[in-house]
């Protein structure tokens, strides 16, 4: 089939789907004009029922947490899919063919400004992370955000030209872990409430005073839980993908 | 209004996947469509005038935008970059097999 | 004032979006997706949603343009 007779027979149901949503918007309530009641019951209960404050997080990790558990399942096969595709060919390379050992590229020489200002923004990213995550209940923020701002930070090395460093400071075991640990806690957090008698993921830790970083019950713990996954997991596909990408001697 | 922007994301990414000759472009094209669904959800909880759903210095208020899309949008913006590693992987993989990165390339489809 | 910052930000969004898929090369389309991950950001913030665009920050401006990199990288070394 010709590109040609591919993108008109794209066209046309194209065109069809773009009617369609149009016709479909001209049925919601216009933009500004939020309707549904959830919305506002979660603003009105979550300070004075949980203690959070944060009413994105307490969606998130409370009221709906069995959703997030299946987000967090997603991400996890994901990032496992990754490593196993990305693996497979490693072994195959490590056994004989030589077609990648040989060609090796001298490294490029990365600029000492750019080094220099890499190495002084891992601390500060790593601090950033840890805050994001531990007052996830508090203001915005949480383990995913958290997260993913954690798993930059060992780039920040990787980017300042020392990949042997970065493949020190996230060992791969390490990773495999934290990704795993992250992931079985939030299911064993809601494990807890089940043994304290009470629903799978239901709050039961107790609440604090609103707005204090040790209050909300099981949020900030999911919060940390999370965040080790989602550090641990997108660092894994990041090192898998270096593992790929890049000729390592030593 | 807003949300032809919305129906202009979804379109635009699947005219991206049906006419991509690369499998990296296309799942860039797929980040597109992704972010349609983002821009709709947080549209439909918008309110006129509406605050962030943060309480920590304010009182709760009914000026709050809707804090439930919010949290849908969230945790997808971070999972689907993972989804999307997957598929860079795939493609990763189809070049080893095939040494081809051409969707339209007959050597891809015979396996 | 709101209502014109909204608009700003939605038609930068439509256009970064449109420059992402009508750019055919992947190294360049990769530096463009990142200027559309800002603009998202900047849409969901002034959407009051400070959660999403704090995690869209990271993956729109660093995760999927290295990916995307790497990816190249690791094909364009066995071509």
């Amino acid at each position: 089939m010709s590109t040609r007779t591919r993108l008109l027979l794209f066209v046309l149901p194209a065109l069809g789907v773009a009617a369609l949503l149009v016709w479909s918007f001209t049925g919601l309530p216009s933009f500004g004009h939020y309707p549904g009641p959830y919305g506002n019951v979660v603003n009105a209960q979550v300070v004075p029922v949980r203690h959070a404050t944060n009413a994105v997080a307490s969606v998130n990790f409370d009221f709906r947490g069995v959703d997030t558990i299946g987000e967090e399942f997603i991400l996890f096969a994901a990032v496992m899919g990754t490593s196993a595709l990305l693996r497979v060919q490693r072994r195959e390379r490590q056994e004989g063919s030589s077609d990648d050992r040989d060609e090796s590229h001298p490294a490029a020489e990365t600029a000492g400004a750019v080094q220099v200002i890499c190495m002084a923004l891992v601390a500060p990213i790593v601090l950033l992370g840890i805050y994001i995550v531990v007052h996830g209940h508090l203001t915005p923020g949480g383990g995913f955000q958290g997260g993913v701002i954690l798993a930059t930070a060992p780039l920040m090395v990787y980017l300042g030209g020392r990949y042997i460093v970065f493949r020190q400071v996230s060992p791969k075991g390490l990773l495999d872990f934290g990704e795993g640990a992250g992931a079985g806690g939030f299911v064993a957090i809601g494990f807890i409430a089940m043994l304290a008698g009470a629903a799978f993921l239901e709050n039961v830790f107790p609440l604090g005073k609103a707005s204090e970083v040790f209050s909300a019950g099981t949020i900030p713990v999911i919060n940390l839980s999370v965040g080790l996954e989602v550090a641990g997991g997108l660092l894994l596909v990041m090192w898998e993908f270096l593992e790929q990408a890049l000729v390592v001697r030593g | 209004m807003p949300f032809v922007l919305a129906g202009w994301l979804f379109v635009v990414g699947l005219y991206g996947i049906v006419s991509s000759r690369n499998f990296i472009h296309m799942v860039m094209c797929m980040g597109v469509l992704q972010s349609s669904t983002y821009v709709l959800l947080l549209e439909v909880g918008y309110k006129a005038g509406g605050t962030a759903p943060i309480f920590f210095d304010t009182q709760p208020s009914a000026k709050a935008v809707d804090p439930v899309v919010q949290a849908l949008t969230l945790t997808d913006v971070v999972v689907g970059v993972t989804v999307a590693a997957l598929l860079m992987a795939l493609a990763v993989q189809t070049h080893k097999r095939t040494g081809s990165v051409d969707p339209t390339d007959t050597r891809i489809m015979a396996g | 004032m709101t209502g014109v910052l909204q608009g700003l930000t939605m038609v930068s969004v439509a256009v970064f979006a449109t420059a992402v898929v009508l750019n055919r090369d992947p190294l360049p389309q990769a530096m463009v997706f990142a200027f559309f991950g800002m603009s998202l950001v900047l849409l969901f913030l002034v959407l009051q949603a400070p959660d999403v665009s704090l995690s869209a920050i990271v993956v729109g401006a660093m995760a999927y343009p290295l990916m995307t990199v790497l990816t190249l990288a690791k094909i364009r070394q066995r071509r």
